[in-house]
């Protein structure tokens, strides 16, 4: 039988970067194929192909053993490809029936816009789904589950024979995720074929029918779902060779010696407790799924948003973190996920980055600035942490990522900071950059800061990190240290402990 | 290449190193575009090049000027304060009531500066501590310090101010009329806080990247509050200076000075989303602006096709800049 859907070797490199390897996948009419791998496995490149919003460096991409050039989402529209993207493609500002057929709008006999007729559609394909959902609010107004369904609605409209649906459960209830299954089982005996990305090994053993594994950009398997286990999946999905690229040493953390206690932190009203303690000189690890609430809690514990309570003790000392200044002056750093639109200032020199939050230091008697005591300040932590740049006045744009990011390393050193957090902190950086700031983690353990990496990555948390917690579903399901601290433990209490 | 120019000597290279430098900062084309500007004008016109035309003409723009370098520190941070005009008004009528009502000058002027630095403060409380968009903030409190403007004097300028009163505006000190001395001394003041203080640094990371600077432990509600006080107080300065040279306070000054002093900050490098400019830029641009007024009126250009003329150049100037902003 003809597939639907052929994806012949598939090669896509972005500058620096091999995306993806030689993949392949098919997909038959009336078949739920489930495409499985971690943060950053490729999936999502290879959806942006099949799309046409990404082209291929090499491979085909076949349609009813056609041949197709995608140069845009248009094209794939066309050609009967919808996708349920990860990131919501929908205008805040718009009700549910003008997003639904944004770009697509019904007309009546006088060329205007059928804003009823769109309604009634629309409302046709809400009722399908299951769900009232109000149709003339404006989106934004609707809570994250509603806009969901908004989206598969925005999808389902299109009549499409080939359905992508990117992670369209992370925001569901288990019974709405239910609701959405009984549309796919609808959609698949119309033979409409989809490739279903989750995270959630329950879901696709629900769900699918058969299954494609990806790793670093390259295909590892594939196989029918009634002939495999979460746990043969789950070791498909991680089982690569860790890298020599993380440093020897490890601590052995003093369970007596807590530098940071968070009693409850509470971030929103009727929220979780969050309760955690944090050693001298260890790395903890942060893991779980993009939007498990590991950045939110950093983010409420220093104060850069207000949690609902908080009740943090450091070194003993109840102390109360209202803003990053206040966590500053306890030298409580963060060094956030996104260097370029929250660390760094893009305009300035990799000095005037490096000092900001150090300026005090460099006055004299009149509060004025010392710029050559500051100057040298700054070149001396750029060699600290090896920044490769001509100088301390280099603006920071033309730096590579890696050296971005020892640039907003930097900042932190020129402070006596116990407790540093890096949220993802080798995000877009290449292997050679990363290990220099594994590195440079390390050396800070050993003089006593306490670290807290929050990572999505799976081989950097187990080859760093002395203790690990993980995060699902905006609590903390499980700590891990020792020998529980493996890939298999962590991605089983990431995706809800239903695994196994 | 490097080697062989420190061989020939590094005077020569340092001299072309620093030219570069020059060339990166936002004042440099500003500075081109003044100077090319003055020289046409001076060409065009036999009068322009006299010391009392000159004298004349940085006078007339120190006004603007002054209220340009609070309206800076204002885009600096990727703001605005459009509420400039108005405050200049009130305060300069304030000032002038409290003499006519008999309060010493030295007081009276105090006050007047007070109540301008308050009206920045209420901008600033809005802005920084409730998050509303500067431009609205100062658009709503434009009309509130007109409104109280005309309140406050009936609509009607005051006049009969103590004689001594016009120093501010029409005296002189050690050979340099006051206007412009006043304006040397904050522009002066204003360099320092940028160039070379703390806060001046946290000003642009502010207009460069808030939530970096905000995560960096810098508390940048209190910078955004004290850069509109300081816009307030700045056009409370032009204020005096307004009304001592008119030895009136007139509840209607001001009308459209905010555009100016944008205008000015604009031609002088600075980028409207914050981040970057240089309080000198904003010098040459308001000075860029005083010199085509006056160059426009001694060659007899009506005043309409002025307005026309220095929308146009502002355009141009602009779009030079994002071109190389680009």
């Amino acid at each position: 039988m003809t597939p639907l859907l052929s994806l012949r070797h598939i090669s896509k490199s972005f500058p620096g970067v091999k995306a993806l390897q030689d993949v392949s996948l098919e997909v038959h009419a009336g078949e739920v194929h489930a495409l499985l791998g971690e943060n950053g496995a490729g999936k999502s490149t290879l959806m942006k192909i099949l799309c046409g919003i990404y082209r291929q460096d090499e491979g085909d991409i076949l349609i009813d053993a056609k041949t197709c050039h995608f140069h845009g989402y248009q094209d794939a529209l066309d050609a009967g490809v919808g996708i349920i993207f990860q990131e919501f493609s929908l205008i805040p500002d718009l009700d549910a029936v003008d997003n639904i057929f944004l770009g697509r709008e019904k007309r009546n006999r006088f060329g205007l816009r059928d804003r009823a007729g769109m309604a009634r559609e629309a409302h046709h394909l809400l009722d399908r789904l299951g769900v009232s959902i109000p149709l003339d609010l404006p989106i934004a107004e609707l809570s994250i589950a509603d806009q969901q369904f908004i989206e598969i609605a925005k999808a389902l409209s299109l009549d499409a024979r080939l359905l992508v649906l990117d992670e369209p459960t992370a925001t569901l209830t288990p019974n709405e995720a239910d609701q959405l299954f009984t549309i796919m089982r609808e959609l698949r005996q119309q033979g409409v074929g989809m490739v279903f990305i989750s995270h959630h090994m329950e879901e696709i053993f629900t769900i699918c029918d058969r299954v494609t594994v990806m790793r670093d950009g390259e295909k590892v398997d594939d196989c029918d779902i009634p002939s495999t286990t979460p746990d043969d999946l789950i070791e498909k999905m991680v089982g690569r060779r860790v890298e020599n690229i993380f440093p020897e040493y490890r601590c052995d953390t003093d369970h007596d010696d807590v530098v940071l206690d968070i009693q409850a932190l509470r971030l929103d009203t009727g929220g979780p407790d969050h309760s955690l303690k944090l050693h001298r000189g260890e790395i903890l690890g942060f893991a779980g799924l993009v939007g498990s609430g590991r950045t939110e809690l950093v983010r409420g514990l220093i104060g850069a948003t207000r949690p609902v309570h908080a009740s943090v003790q450091l070194e003993g000392k109840s102390v109360k973190l209202r803003h990053p200044a206040a966590a500053l002056k306890h030298g409580i750093g963060l060094l956030p996920e996104s260097r370029k639109t929250q660390g760094l200032i893009l305009p300035f020199s990799c000095c005037d980055n490096i000092t900001l939050n150090n300026l005090t230091q460099f006055r004299g008697g009149l509060p004025l600035l010392r710029r050559s005591q500051e100057s040298r300040t700054a070149a001396g932590l750029m060699e600290a942490v090896r920044v490769k740049a001509p100088g301390p006045e280099t603006p920071v744009g033309d730096l590579s990522g890696g050296n971005q990011q020892k640039v907003v390393i930097a900042r932190w050193l020129g402070h006596q900071c116990k407790v540093l957090i890096f949220d993802e902190p080798t995000r877009g950086i290449d292997v050679g950059a990363k290990a220099e700031i594994y590195a440079l983690m390390k050396e800070l353990t050993s003089k006593g800061v306490s670290i807290i990496m929050i990572s999505s990555e799976l081989p950097e948390v187990l080859g760093l990190c002395d203790r690990a917690a993980v995060f699902y579903q905006g609590r903390i399901a499980a700590e891990l240290e020792g020998s529980a601290l493996d890939s298999q433990s962590i991605m089983h209490h990431a995706t809800g402990g239903l695994s196994s | 290449m490097s080697q062989l120019a420190s061989t020939n000597g590094t005077a020569r290279q340092s001299l072309t190193a620093r030219l570069a430098r020059w060339r990166r900062t936002p004042v440099f084309y500003p500075l081109i575009g003044f100077i090319v500007v003055f020289f046409a004008m001076a060409m065009i016109n036999d009068n322009f090049l006299t010391s009392s035309n000159l004298t004349n003409l940085t006078r007339q723009a120190s006004i603007i000027a002054i209220i340009a370098v609070g309206m800076s520190l204002a885009i600096l941070t990727g703001g605005i304060d459009l509420s400039v005009g108005p405050v200049m008004a009130l305060s300069g009528t304030l000032m002038a009531g409290l003499m006519v009502a008999g309060v010493p000058p030295v007081l009276a002027i105090i006050l007047g500066l007070l109540v301008g630095a308050a009206f920045g403060a209420f901008n600033g409380v809005f802005v920084a501590f409730a998050g509303m968009p500067p431009i609205i903030v100062t658009l709503a409190t434009m009309g509130i310090a007109r409104g109280l403007g005309l309140i406050y004097t009936g609509g009607y300028p005051i006049s009969g101010l103590p004689p001594e009163f016009a120093f501010f505006g029409r005296g002189t000190l050690a050979g340099i009329e006051m206007p412009i001395l006043i304006m040397i001394a904050v522009y002066a003041l204003g360099y320092v806080l940028l160039g070379h203080t703390a806060t001046g640094r946290y000003l642009y990371a502010i207009g460069g990247n808030e939530e970096a600077t905000r995560l960096s432990g810098i508390r940048v509600s209190r910078y955004k509050l004290l850069v509109y006080t300081l816009s307030g107080t700045t056009a409370a300065i032009a204020g005096l200076i307004l009304t001592s040279r008119l030895m009136s306070g007139q509840p209607n000054a001001g009308v459209g000075f905010e555009l100016d002093a944008i205008a000015a900050v604009v031609l002088g490098g600075a980028a409207i989303t914050g981040g970057r400019g240089m309080i000198l830029g904003t010098l040459v641009g308001a000075m860029l602006l005083g010199v085509l007024n006056n160059g426009l009126n001694l060659m007899g250009v009506s005043p309409y096709l002025q307005n026309v003329i220095k929308g146009l150049i502002i355009l141009l100037a602009i779009y030079i800049s994002r071109k190389r902003a680009l």
